[in-house]
């Protein structure tokens, strides 16, 4: 029998479904994936299993956990199986933790709670459970608050906090996407290891395919509150069967076509061109350090350090590293945003440090952004037609405001939306069509570079593959150049010529970007192509243990 | 459609509407007259002669809560004016410089907290003599901190956003991403700060009237009622009960409309019912 | 920590110099001669010499300011004109009362409305929360001075069971003394109690949809235990703010409800300074209000430090 067995589960809130007849098991020791784009459900069943739900949330259906009826459970109930037969885990580890409390107190609070155990006996189970997550004590004592470690580590307390008393079903609600992808793979590998140790059942809830490829021994597709396919993850993966399996998967490896094209043609070196766009000569940026005392401060830290780099007209480069390295500072500069503390940056042979912000104007006109939050680059009380044509204000001229509209329309044509955009507000958008917008802004001045600081990470998998298309387009037919700061190295496959790769503040290898991806040299380089989750080798993996 | 849902909202805008109204036709009409002192009509209780009594001078004390709206509702109005016309811009520009400049301009702010509004006033009638001119420059100055640690508390919150960002990207300086980017996003918190600020203005302005440092006599006020009342509560109890009653309606009504503008502008703070 | 703690304490000695700065200055805008001010028209010109000796009227603004802010430091705030008695004695005297008053004021509101937002909180939506969240918003919208006549009129002229007003002095006893700020007391209190219920309650509601609360109950803590050891901890901060905030309120709210009971505490004294021109007893007064105020903003400022680690580890 299986140890969670959910029947003909259906959820509303409200008055909005939610879920509509879910059908889903998790067998002892077994790993089961739950995938769906944002909206599908799966953190919902997730919180149905563990019964907390938002106070308007109305259920039908079984949640059988062992044979009993999760659903009809009381509370008491719930509150003796929760942290003890069922652990789970949650996305945003920066906030999942108490943070006036110690990591000490707030792991040996459930195993005291649920053991009765003493003060001093919960204690060392704690210790303990901290070793086993890769806390050591003696680097990370139990009087740590939460704000004194990273993100990374924070998981690791919460999936202390979870596998503390050995549950029997662990549940891991998207448990790395706020991660790096080093990061991802270590706390991928640690949720592996302890569901082996322990023979517990794993529901791990993920959007990415090539992570529950490579974690998962079943696989149940969620969309829109409903099962669309579920069967054995290699079986489900390699066969795509269904077509939104199909959908997915094809989307979360996308190269767009012109692309695909071009890169069999491509063959020009990164070496710096003789007449570039934008050129970065040794560029540092330290920020001080936290202050110790009235008077004293610590050493300041070096977010970048001795950069130079340069970008040819019309070519598409990717930034890429982990969280922290300073990809973010390095595009701020570029974009004149923050002030270098030493080196020189040149846009068209003219030098952008140290300029006043009325000598930038005419640089900042071919240099425009776009960012990664859909939903917070725009001015939420300003429609459309206002802040699309921001940038206008950049033109020597003012231009009238027929001309504004016309160019706003022109703008939002070259991005897929139809001049109706113009009087609504942003959040009359999906995230999609935001990032649409974002577009038109960056190019309603024509710029001949455009700086994307994750442009497409908080998308899902099939939206992303659009706008990937649309930056893939507007390269070829405008030939805008890029500089695209990203985390995932498929997207760096699959829009940029070059690669340059960063590591605490440097740039440490550069190159042709399927040369550096396919053969990376450096260890940086390296660690981020072996932890960076891939599809095709995680199904190959798959169907090669199975024979 | 929201908005009519939002019975705080629904309930503000009536009973503010209502005072503003009375006060509003007090100008034109009045029951009685309230400079005539009929001494023959004095302490009368509430009848339908005269709906909620009169006092010891014989006056109408419905007449009197009239007339006295209008004093009440002008001296918190003008003083969360000067609070918001000087706290306001204040709060902005130390968001928009920081450093040591904000740093300064939140010295002054902890200044002026440390004065409550009733002992500013106090201080300031002690030197220039009671009346509503300097309950309105005491009650005024203690609004200008409170206006400007909300507005910098907004717009701190405003600035790191990203469309911020592209506004600085499209060579938009300080002072025209305040105007055009910070404070369409903070008006909300200003506007709901202001219905406090109002409230409260009306409950200061009824304190200092009543230690005799408002409006001065003739002039009706709610707080020289309440006073006037004092010594005679065990006689004209109504004397106290009807203008203090106009007070706690009043501060309601404006409290009601802070929350449902709040409610109905910030989905967040909605509290789910 | 220390840095933190030395730079709150740079910050309150600063505000309480420039407040210093400002009651002084603003004795040096009386028009005319503050001593002509104080004693009235009817002085005769020795008089007012005299008394304008005394004051250190003579000299230069900063050298006088200097003076006075050196006696305020050895705590010589002079003589008052009014009563011939040192202003010291007279302060010291009067805070017998109105030191007593706030203290118990603050309590009552503190152990009221604590309480009721944690109840409206955890009754979130229900009718629990609507009726004491109702009566919080009324209680907000009460003058304490009319809510004190209110108070006189049912348990003083009707129930007979407290005095009216008045004040018996310590000497009488503990018990008549307290029985005689009950009723002052529960004015103050009631309307402050509202404004901290609603703050308790909001600042509570907010922490309960955070993430960490979610954590805590997954890991199969009752909801007692997740309201009482995570929630109320962490929704202490506002709370404590507003209790600063509502210190300096009760301060001010002493004058006039000293007034409304006939209390002989600081608010009547000052009261009546202002009424007798007596500048020499407002000063002192307002001086030591306001730095009473900036005492306990410096206390809401540490106490942050221990109920958050965050502070205690950063400047």
């Amino acid at each position: 029998m299986s140890l969670l067995e959910i029947e003909n589960l259906s959820l509303s809130i409200g008055t909005v479904p939610v879920l509509n007849g879910i059908d889903l098991s998790v067998r002892q020791g077994e790993i089961m994936a739950l995938v769906g784009e944002s909206g599908s459900g799966k953190s919902m069943t997730a919180l149905t299993v563990m019964q907390l739900l938002p106070h308007a949330a109305r259920t039908s259906g079984r949640v059988l956990f062992d044979g009993n009826d999760l659903a009809t459970a009381s509370e008491e109930h719930m509150c003796t199986l929760r942290g003890d037969d069922i652990g789970m885990v949650f996305q945003e580890p920066m906030t999942a933790l108490n943070p006036l409390k110690t990591i000490g107190e707030q792991v040996a609070e459930g195993i005291r709670w649920h053991t009765r155990s003493s003060r001093a006996e919960a204690e060392d189970r704690t210790r303990r459970i901290l070793d086993r997550v890769g806390l050591p004590e003696a680097k990370f004592p139990l009087s740590r608050y939460p704000h004194e470690l990273s993100g990374g580590q924070r998981q690791r307390v919460v999936i202390a906090i979870a596998c503390a008393l050995k549950p029997r079903l662990l549940i891991a609600d998207e448990p790395t996407t706020a991660l790096d992808v080093v990061l991802q793979a270590q706390v991928l590998d640690l949720l592996r290891d302890l569901v082996a140790e322990n023979r517990m059942g794993l529901l791990l809830i993920s959007h990415d395919l090539a992570v529950v490829a490579d974690m998962a021994d079943r696989i149940t597709i969620l969309r829109n509150g409903r099962v669309m396919e579920d069967g054995e993850t290699a079986q489900v993966l390699s066969a795509q069967t269904h077509p939104y399996t199909r959908q997915l998967a094809q989307a979360s490896a996308h190269v767009p076509e012109i692309r695909a094209a071009a890169a069999a043609r491509n063959t020009r070196k990164p070496e710096d061109p003789d007449s570039p766009l934008l050129s970065v000569r040794n560029l540092t940026r330290d920020y001080p350090g936290r202050r110790l005392s009235l008077f004293r401060r610590g050493t300041p830290t070096r977010a970048v350090d001795d950069v130079s780099f340069s970008i040819a007209p019309g070519r598409s480069v990717a930034l890429v590293g982990r969280s922290g390295c300073g990809k973010s500072t390095l595009a701020r500069m570029v974009l004149a945003l923050d002030r270098p503390t030493a080196g020189e940056i040149r846009f068209r042979g003219e030098t952008l440090t140290g300029r006043r912000e009325a000598e930038l104007k005419p640089a900042r006109r071919d240099m425009q952004v776009v960012f990664q939050d859909p939903y917070g680059s725009f001015n939420p009380r300003q429609k459309v037609g206002k802040l699309v044509t921001e940038p206008l204000h950049l033109l020597e001229k003012a231009p009238t405001r027929a001309e504004r509209r016309e160019m706003a329309a022109a703008a939002l044509a070259e991005v897929g939306l139809g001049p109706d955009a113009l009087d609504k507000y942003p959040h009359e958008f999906s995230g999609g069509q935001r990032q649409r917008l974002s577009i038109a802004r960056a190019i309603i001045t024509r710029p001949q570079l455009v700086v994307a600081d994750e442009p497409v990470s908080a998308l899902d998998v099939s939206i992303r593959a659009q706008i990937l298309d649309l930056f893939a387009e507007l390269n070829a037919r405008l030939g805008i150049a890029y500089l695209f700061i990203t985390h995932d190295l498929t997207v760096a496959r699959a829009i940029t010529d070059e690669v340059m790769v960063m590591k605490e503040g440097r740039i440490v290898e550069r190159g042709r970007t399927h040369e550096v991806l396919d053969n990376p040299q450096s260890d940086a380089a390296q660690e981020l192509v072996s932890a960076a989750p891939d599809l095709k080798r995680a199904l190959a993996g798959r169907l090669r243990e199975q024979g | 459609m929201r908005a009519l849902a939002n019975r705080p909202l629904v309930a503000g805008c009536l009973i503010t509407g209502l005072v503003a109204l009375m006060a509003l036709a007090s100008f034109l009409w009045t029951p009685y007259d309230v400079t005539k002192l009929v001494v023959a009509d004095r302490t009368q209780a509430p009848s339908f002669t005269h709906w909620f009594g009169t006092d010891h001078f014989g006056r109408d004390i419905a007449s009197m809560i009239m007339v006295g709206a209008r004093n009440s509702i002008a001296v918190a109005l003008v003083a969360v004016g000067i609070g918001m016309g000087i706290g306001v811009p204040l709060g902005l520009f130390a968001a928009a410089r920081g450093g040591l400049l904000d740093e300064a301009l939140m010295r002054l702010n902890d200044l002026v907290f440390a004065f409550p509004a009733l002992l500013s006033a106090i201080m300031i009638t002690a030197i220039f003599g009671p009346g509503a001119i300097n309950a309105i420059i005491a009650i005024g100055i203690f609004n200008v901190p409170v206006f400007a640690r909300v507005a910098r508390a907004g717009a701190l919150s405003v600035w790191p956003r990203e469309f911020i960002l592209a506004a600085r990207a499209a060579g938009k300086g300080q002072t025209l991403i305040t105007v055009e980017h910070i404070l369409p996003n903070i008006a909300n918190q200003l506007l709901v700060q202001g219905t406090i600020q109002f409230a409260l203005g009306i409950l200061a302005e009824a304190g200092l009237s009543y230690l005799g440092l408002g409006a001065q006599p003739p002039m009706p006020s709610w707080g020289r009622m309440l006073f006037d009342a004092q010594t005679r509560m065990t006689i004209a109890p109504w004397m106290a009960l009807f203008p203090g009653m106009a007070i706690v309606i009043t501060v309601l009504g404006l409290n009601l409309l802070g929350d449902g503008i709040a409610d109905l502008l910030d989905p967040k703070s909605r509290r789910r019912r | 920590m220390t840095a933190y703690l030395a730079k709150r304490l740079a910050i309150a000695a600063i505000t309480l110099a420039l407040a210093s700065v400002v009651v002084f200055s603003v004795l040096e805008i009386v028009p005319g001669d503050p001593a002509r001010v104080m004693l009235g028209m009817n002085a005769s010109e020795a008089q007012v010499e005299q008394l304008r000796q005394q004051m250190g009227l003579d000299g230069s603004p900063v050298q006088r300011y200097l003076h006075w802010a050196g006696n305020l430091l050895s705590l010589d705030f002079g003589r008052s004109y009014t009563y011939s008695v040192p202003v010291i004695d007279l302060i010291a005297e009067r805070l017998a009362v109105s030191l007593p008053l706030a203290l118990i004021a603050l309590a009552l509101s503190t152990a009221i409305a604590i309480p009721v937002g944690l109840y409206a909180a955890s009754r979130r939506g229900k009718a629990g929360d609507a009726i004491s969240m109702g009566a919080a918003q009324l209680g907000v919208a009460v003058p304490n001075f009319w809510f004190a006549l209110l108070l006189v009129y049912l348990f003083a002229v009707w129930l007979r069971w407290l005095p009216a007003g008045g004040f018996p002095g310590w000497s009488a006893g503990v018990w008549p003394a307290l029985k005689a700020l009950m009723l002052p007391a529960l004015a103050l209190a009631l309307p402050q109690a509202a404004i901290l219920a609603r703050v308790t309650r909001s600042a509570l509601v907010d922490v309960l949809s955070e993430d960490y609360i979610r954590t805590a109950r997954a890991k199969g803590m009752p909801w007692r235990k997740v309201l009482w050891g995570h929630a109320l901890r962490n929704a202490l901060i506002p709370v404590v703010t507003i209790m600063g905030l509502q210190f300096a309120f009760l301060l001010a709210g002493t004058i006039i409800i000293e007034n409304v009971f006939y209390l002989p505490g600081l608010g009547r004294l000052i009261f009546q300074a202002i009424t007798q021109r007596d500048l020499i007893v407002v000063e002192s007064v307002v001086m030591l209000l306001v730095a009473t105020v900036i005492a306990v903003n410096l206390i809401v400022d540490l106490s942050y430090a221990l109920v958050d680690p965050r502070l205690r580890s950063r400047a």
